[in-house]
């Protein structure tokens, strides 16, 4: 079986309404499924993966908590008290801007570090933020120079430019806006931070089911048959606009990439995870 | 079939809030279209407007920070224009400073850059605070805002405040005495804390934040007082909420809870707009469908059975799942605007989505003659 993905951390980073939290859920379930002792970390937000992966350690940091627990853990822990009572962590993360994804990091790097996990799979941060999110250390180390920030920074610089400890997994959909947006943002990625990209993952791709052309069939003129025709129609155009944009992005990219079928739902559950992650393993190998 | 047409009666502002990726922007673009068929003088606003909804609408070179009239044969008008940050910031703050002198000093600042980019919530102020400046704007009738793609669309709402609330922090009004002594040392109240920071970020990054809040000093006024007028907005009649998602039950989730949070603030959900919803195709079930399916000797109709019963499968659960939204909206439309079998890349495009959402709107107005 090929391995999909050779780094402990994986960050998974895609547009709102892509699939990140989907994503994220089913490489940890083909993770766990093949052995591998797997974390999915989702980052501020709403809980949802512990639901989707039941059975799987689910962590759920947030800037603050983790600020909070940085200075804490660095001697400030009288500071800190202060801090989060006066809500002072706004004037901090805004002095230093990118400081607050700087420790959330750190604490991935730090939970990557206890060597608990074969895998930690990370649901990236939401619309537009992940490449601040992963610039953040680098923009640090340029304008802080000494103290314990810098040596985070420098900390998670090393681990987001090590592609044997850290990959990006981009998620987009079959459609093209979400497929340019992709190709712009691996430009920007691997241009700005250096990072090892690993697949990209297109999701709700249709299910390549048997849907003959009708216009050749002869099913006559009732409300079945028009609504056949209408329905076999439909399917075969979104299908072809679906093949567009994934040769489209083919073209534009040099990363392996993974499908995932779209399922006849509206919203996954655990047991749809499972499906995906069964069938992504059967495609393209364990993550 | 319900349709937006009335819920836009009137509306002098109209916000399009849901979940990243559930089409707002489109869904703004197409009001604001509609809303200058009826002979309105409409600007649309919008965060980060993807390439082909700008060239859809003939702005080749994309949507600009400045409102741009858009080429369109009706009887009003149709302005554009993309949230620019940074630039709007700046702007509030010179119309806040007691001269030209202290908004230099602000804007040129460090730390005030700093929060430009990353204070979270900055974003949603300045949509507000462009709200607020383009319903004061002659030019225009109606503002059509879309707002941030933010897991909590909340954050609009409350964006007005982000800044007040800053300020009032305790680190700002240490930081305040000593200037109004008249000196340029440090409240002693304030050391520990500000050492403490100092040594976590560094000291010359605590310099700036020190210099920001100094010259900020006598602006804080000015900024609350237009936190609240835009307050005033946001609950007024005349706004109106357009909550926007897709046939998933996250989005739905989101959408219920954000009408839920209007309804706490005395608003009401003008209307419910679905985005991608799978088309029905004939009036039976998916179950019967599927029966037919197996029940068929030809293969190839056959298969066209099994397709037929798998969409009406999607169509049957997205309907479940935004039952709860229905429930939600009282006497509010709901529309339905069902998945294109293409990208919407051009006019006709979003002609194509304002047919399902207005009655009248069969055709845009093609692009010349005004």
């Amino acid at each position: 079986m090929p391995t999909l993905i050779a780094a402990t951390v994986v960050v998974v980073a895609g547009k709102g309404g892509v699939g990140k939290t989907t994503v994220t859920a089913v490489l940890a379930r083909a993770a766990a499924d093949s052995g591998r002792r797997v974390l999915a970390v989702e980052l501020d937000g709403k809980p949802l993966l512990a639901d989707l992966l039941p059975g799987i350690d689910v962590r759920s940091i947030s800037a603050t908590d983790a600020l909070d627990e940085y200075l804490r853990d660095h001697g400030f822990t009288r500071v800190a008290k202060r801090l989060a009572t006066t809500g002072v962590i706004d004037v901090i993360s805004t002095a230093a801007p990118g400081i607050d994804d700087i420790v959330v990091l750190g604490k991935i790097k730090q939970l990557e570090r206890s060597g608990q996990w074969d895998l930690i799979v990370v649901d990236g941060p939401a619309a537009g933020h992940a490449i601040t999110f992963l610039t953040s250390a680098q923009g640090m180390l340029d304008s802080v120079r000494g103290g314990p920030v810098f040596t985070q920074a420098k900390d998670v610089t090393e681990l987001l430019t090590d592609p044997e400890r850290c990959q990006i997994v981009l998620v987009t959909l079959p459609e093209a806006t979400p497929v340019n947006e992709v190709i712009e943002t691996m430009a920007t990625l691997v241009d700005r931070v250096g990072v090892r990209l690993g697949p990209v993952v297109v999701n709700e791709v249709d299910a390549r089911t048997d849907v003959p052309d009708p216009t050749a069939m002869k099913l006559g003129r009732g409300a079945d048959a028009k609504a056949l025709r209408a329905a076999a129609v439909f399917r075969r155009a979104r299908r072809a606009m679906q093949d567009d944009e994934i040769a489209r992005l083919e073209q534009a990219i040099t990363l392996p990439r993974v499908d995932l079928v779209s399922l006849p739902v509206a919203g996954l559950d655990a047991d749809h995870i499972r499906t995906l992650a069964a069938s992504l393993t059967r495609a393209a190998g364990t993550p | 079939m319900s349709t937006l047409d009335a819920a836009l009666d009137g509306a002098s502002v109209v916000v399009c809030c849901g979940s990243g990726g559930v089409g707002k922007t489109t869904t703004a673009a197409v009001i604001g279209i509609e809303l200058a068929r009826r002979g309105h003088r409409v600007v649309v606003v919008t965060i980060d407007p993807a390439r082909r909804l700008a060239d859809a609408l003939g702005l080749p070179d994309g949507i600009g920070a400045e409102p741009q009239r858009i080429d369109l044969d009706a009887p009003g008008e149709l302005w554009a224009m993309m949230l620019d940050t940074a630039v709007m910031f700046d702007r509030v703050v010179r119309a806040n400073a007691a001269n030209e002198e202290q908004a230099d000093r602000i804007v040129q600042n460090r730390f005030f850059r700093n929060m430009v980019g990353a204070l979270s919530g900055t974003q949603e102020y300045m949509a507000s605070e462009a709200l607020h400046q383009l319903h004061g704007d002659d030019r225009f009738d109606v503002v059509v805002v879309d707002t941030p793609p933010s897991r909590h669309a909340l954050d609009f709402l409350e964006a007005p405040g982000v800044l007040a609330r800053f300020l009032d922090h305790k680190v700002f009004r240490l930081l305040m005495l000593p200037t109004r002594r008249g000196l340029k040392v440090l409240n002693t109240a304030a050391q520990p804390i500000l050492r403490a920071i100092g040594r976590v970020v560094g000291s010359d990054v605590l310099a700036d934040a020190v210099a920001f809040f100094q010259a900020f000093t006598g602006m804080e006024a000015g900024f609350r007082e237009r936190a609240a007028s835009v307050m005033v907005l946001l609950v007024s009649p005349q706004t109106r909420y357009v909550l926007v998602a897709a046939p998933r039950h996250d989005t739905v989730a989101e959408a219920v809870w954000f009408a839920d949070q209007l309804r706490a603030r005395g608003i009401g959900v003008s209307a419910a707009v679905v985005n991608r919803a799978h088309p029905r195709f004939g009036s039976g079930t998916a179950a019967e469908a599927a029966e037919r399916a197996s029940a068929e000797d030809d293969q190839a109709i056959a298969a066209l059975w099994a397709n037929l019963a798998e969409l009406r499968t999607i169509a049957e659960r997205e309907r479940q799942a935004v039952a709860p939204l229905h429930d939600r909206l009282g006497r509010a439309p709901m529309v339905d605007v069902p998945l294109l079998a293409g990208d919407v890349h051009d006019r006709d495009g979003l002609a194509e989505i304002g047919a399902h959402l207005f009655k009248k709107a069969r055709s845009v107005p093609a692009p010349g003659r005004r």
